[in-house]
């Protein structure tokens, strides 16, 4: 189960090619080269080098919420050709709690994870998951679901808790509001997201190993996000991210406020696109800038039978498949689909959890590879032939193409054949 | 296939091969004692092939159970290549049990016609014609012939028992005349099944009886643990093999804990199952009793550790409370990581183990995967149990071929699993 170490070989052609390398402040643990940018586009394909491996981007990455990821090896993950995963602030905050995780090396070495791990802040797991929060200038104030405990979530604790944790990127503490809320609420959160990334800044103890990003906040109305992007751009942070979307808003807002917030960020930092995993999504929000992503679904979905694939997903467990001697997918390389039939998949479903492993293999490797495939396109300069191409094997026919990607697409000079 | 045997000695086993396991793999052999590989429907639970395959050393002998198959009759019918091939199992010898040793098998639904198995929708009865167009499509390397072993619970009289025995007997006769006439089943061999409760004439005339057939082998049926008291099971299965020939296999199913594989091991018993490591899995418990016999250093000066209190154990079995579900309690050769003691500790499950989990993981790590519920969790312990039960095998068979089988059954009783460090 060696795992392919293109860590090292990128780091090194990174330092060697000097075309397109843009420094950042000298402490920051974080290097990003863009290696090509798409002429039609704003898609580009980078080289993020982080403190324990280079990653390529666009890159997609699986959460492991409470320090694993969904029944798969370390070793699994790492020969699938994942560079960064994620990890739940929230969880892994409650439980094993952050003292533990620091004796342990942090989540690194407590989980024996030897790439790179993002950290969110906590807050929005707070926010949707807590029923009893209540967020003051302080911070986000709950009742502990494990002993009943109030605690305060504040821009500093959520910090310190992170850098126990030991990622190596973190997010700052935000003010979620959900997407679907607008008015003086949406202003507020905003500005308060701004006073918070400036509390996260000074509040974090490793500004030479961990890297703090900035979430842009503004819900889905353009004036505000574009004084936050005003606001945030001025402090200099690592990297972005493209917050308050993916929570149940209308596309047609969504892909906008995505398109305004990469009109406004720097170039030469990365931009990271929160809570977004479905291929169409993936696709659409790489020709709009978007270079990094990491969505629940994949793993989710893998169990309860749900497989990925270029034409949309197999439904393991349905009936259909049972006699289906095929592979989920006859042209994926994972170990699953190298192995196993949909039929043998569908009858070990009723036995063992084995099966909900195999789909969670099968679905992060379509995630790794579809965003690799995107790279190699954006590379070699045919990226708006990629999305003709995927966008045909995904929809049986043009009208079913979602009017959203048709429009979002076309604002960026690509129109669907 | 045949039994090599290297050393006998009365009353402390049998050291042995098992070779010619499989006409198309007949380089695969399996060394006795030995225990075959467990599954749930031709996957080792909670394994993928890769996580599998970091252990080292795996039996070649894979088990499925006609009760994991038997719902999926008609695809593996449509499908015509055999069990093996539908689960992706390329490398490895097949062999088919009629019930899965794991789980609960209700009594009562057993007939004169018919056995009963139970699969993930439900009871299914099966008849001989059943059972046997199971086997042609599945095509296992061996398989037991299907046996009527319902003469574990309590005040089962000997009419029953007898009735039992014939019923076998019947079962087998007309396994074999069907298996005969399936050319799919040609290089196919078949384990008669021997039975008789607790009755020992009835189990010599069922030992004998069987052996008269053209088996390869025998499962000792209606031992399993918690169907009768230890020492009567050490007698009566020492008594039988007394009858059985020397170079055929004697498998025990339904018997996993080391101290009772030892005790029966001794009585003349070659092949096991391996699902005592799933059990303790299931748990959240990791193995952890020690079976090296060669002097530790280390431990040389330490008080001597406490022995199993076989005693207590061996009165809840006598006082009738005879239970399968007893099964799913923890025995003194594992520890539950879930305990808090587990929490802060960053030591390996077992020191100096070689498996994935152990070289990768902390207890402290593995507590937190049990007590937030996380299938990883299942994955790791499987892999340390699978591990530790292959090596405590590995340990058996070199105590048979030293003479140290004495100082491994002191070692093992040591409850040297409760020590945490
Ligand atoms: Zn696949
Ligand atoms: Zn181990």
């Amino acid at each position: 189960m060696a795992a392919p170490m293109q860590c090292g070989v990128e780091t090194q052609s990174s330092e060697s090619s000097m075309s397109l390398k843009k420094a950042l402040t000298a402490v920051s643990p974080l290097t990003l080269r863009i290696v090509a940018e798409c002429p039609v586009t704003k898609a580009r394909a980078c080289e993020l080098a982080l403190p324990h491996c280079t990653v390529s981007t666009p890159v997609f990455m699986p959460v492991g919420t409470q320090g694993t990821l969904k029944g798969i090896t370390v070793d699994q993950l790492e020969s699938l050709g994942c560079q960064i995963c994620l990890g739940n602030t929230y969880h892994l905050g409650m439980r094993p709690g952050p003292e533990l995780i620091e004796k342990a090396n942090g989540l690194h070495g407590f989980m024996n994870w030897k790439r790179n791990l993002l950290t969110d802040s906590g807050g929005f797991q707070m926010v949707s998951l807590v029923e009893l929060s209540e967020v003051t200038e302080e911070g986000v104030r709950f009742k502990s679901p494990y002993d009943g405990k109030e605690i305060l979530l504040s821009p500093e604790k959520s910090v310190s808790i992170q850098n126990s944790l030991g990622s190596d990127i973190m997010m700052q503490l935000d003010d979620v509001v959900s997407s679907t809320v607008s008015g003086p609420r949406v202003e507020e959160a905003m500005h308060r997201s701004i006073r918070w990334l400036d509390r996260c800044i000074a509040a974090n103890k490793n500004p030479d190993k961990q890297n703090l990003f900035a979430i842009i906040q503004g819900g889905l109305n353009a004036e505000l996000r574009r004084a936050c992007l005003e606001e945030m751009t001025k402090r200099d942070v690592p990297g972005f991210a493209i917050g308050g979307l993916s929570g149940g808003e209308e596309k047609d807002d969504f892909w906008r406020m995505v398109t305004l917030s990469t009109d406004h960020l720097p170039r030469e930092k990365p931009r990271y696109l929160m809570g977004v995993g479905y291929a169409v999504d993936l696709v659409v929000c790489v020709a709009l800038g978007c270079d990094m992503f990491d969505c629940v679904f994949p793993t989710r979905t893998a169990r309860f039978g749900s497989a990925l694939v270029p034409w949309g997903s197999v439904q393991v467990k349905h009936k259909q498949y049972a006699k289906d001697f095929q592979p989920i997918d006859p042209d994926c390389q994972c170990p699953t689909c190298k192995r196993h039939s949909r039929a043998y998949l569908h009858a070990l479903f009723k036995s063992d959890t084995a099966a909900m492993h195999h789909i969670t293999i099968h679905n992060i490797s379509y995630q790794l590879s579809l965003m690799r495939s995107v790279r190699q396109s954006i590379v070699e300069g045919r990226f708006p032939q990629f999305i003709q191409t995927f966008m045909r094997r995904m929809f049986l026919s043009r009208d079913q193409y979602p009017s959203w990607a048709v429009d979002a697409l076309a604002s960026v000079n690509i129109t669907l054949e | 296939m045949h039994l090599e045997l290297t050393r006998v000695v009365q009353g402390s086993g049998r050291l042995g091969v098992l070779r010619g396991l499989s006409r198309t793999r007949p380089h695969h052999s399996l060394e006795t004692p030995g225990c075959l590989l467990y599954t749930h429907l031709g996957s080792v639970p909670h394994l993928t092939q890769d996580t599998l395959h970091t252990l080292k050393d795996l039996p070649s002998v894979t088990q499925v159970t006609l009760s994991d198959i038997a719902e999926h009759q008609e695809v593996l019918e449509s499908f015509k290549e055999g069990f093996r091939k539908f689960a992706g199992l390329h490398d490895t010898v097949l062999y088919c049990s009629l019930h899965d040793p794991a789980a609960l098998c209700p009594a009562g639904y057993t007939t004169n016609k018919t056995v009963s198995v139970w699969g993930s929708g439900g009871r299914m009865e099966l008849t001989v014609t059943k059972f046997m167009s199971l086997q042609k499509c599945t095509q296992p390397d061996w398989y037991t012939s299907m046996a009527d072993g319902e003469t574990w619970q309590v005040n089962t009289t000997r009419k029953r028992v007898r009735k039992s025995v014939d019923r076998t007997l019947a079962h087998l006769d007309e396994c074999l005349l069907l298996h005969h006439k399936l050319p799919e089943l040609e290089e196919v061999s078949v384990f008669g099944v021997v039975e008789g409760g607790d009755i020992v004439d009835e189990r010599l005339r069922s030992a004998r009886e069987t052996a008269k057939r053209p088996v390869v082998g025998f499962c000792l049926d209606g031992f399993q643990t918690g169907f009768m008291e230890p020492s009567v099971r050490a007698q009566l299965i020492a008594a039988v093999t007394e009858e059985l020939p020397e170079d055929k296999p004697r498998l025990l199913p339904g018997v996993g804990r080391p101290d009772e594989v030892l005790a029966c091991v001794e009585a003349g018993v070659d092949v096991f199952e391996g699902f005592f490591p799933f059990q303790v899995t299931e748990r959240g418990c990791a193995l952890c009793f020690r079976f090296d016999v060669t002097p530790d250093p280390e431990s040389a000066g330490r008080a001597p550790p406490a022995v199993l209190e076989l005693n207590k154990e061996e009165e809840v079995v006598r006082n009738g409370n005879v239970n399968r579900d007893d099964q799913t309690q923890m025995t003194p050769f594992e520890i539950n990581l879930k305990d808090k003691r587990y929490e802060d500790d960053f030591g390996p499950l077992v020191k100096g183990c070689g498996c994935y989990s152990c070289q990768n993981h902390q207890r402290a790590y593995l507590h937190h995967l049990l007590v937030t519920n996380e299938l990883l969790a299942g994955v790791l312990l499987m892999i340390h149990n699978t591990s530790h039960y292959l090596g405590f095998f590995k340990a058996l068979r070199a105590a048979l071929a030293s003479d140290q089988l004495e100082l491994l059954k002191r070692r093992v009783m040591e409850a040297g699993g409760r020590e945490s460090d």
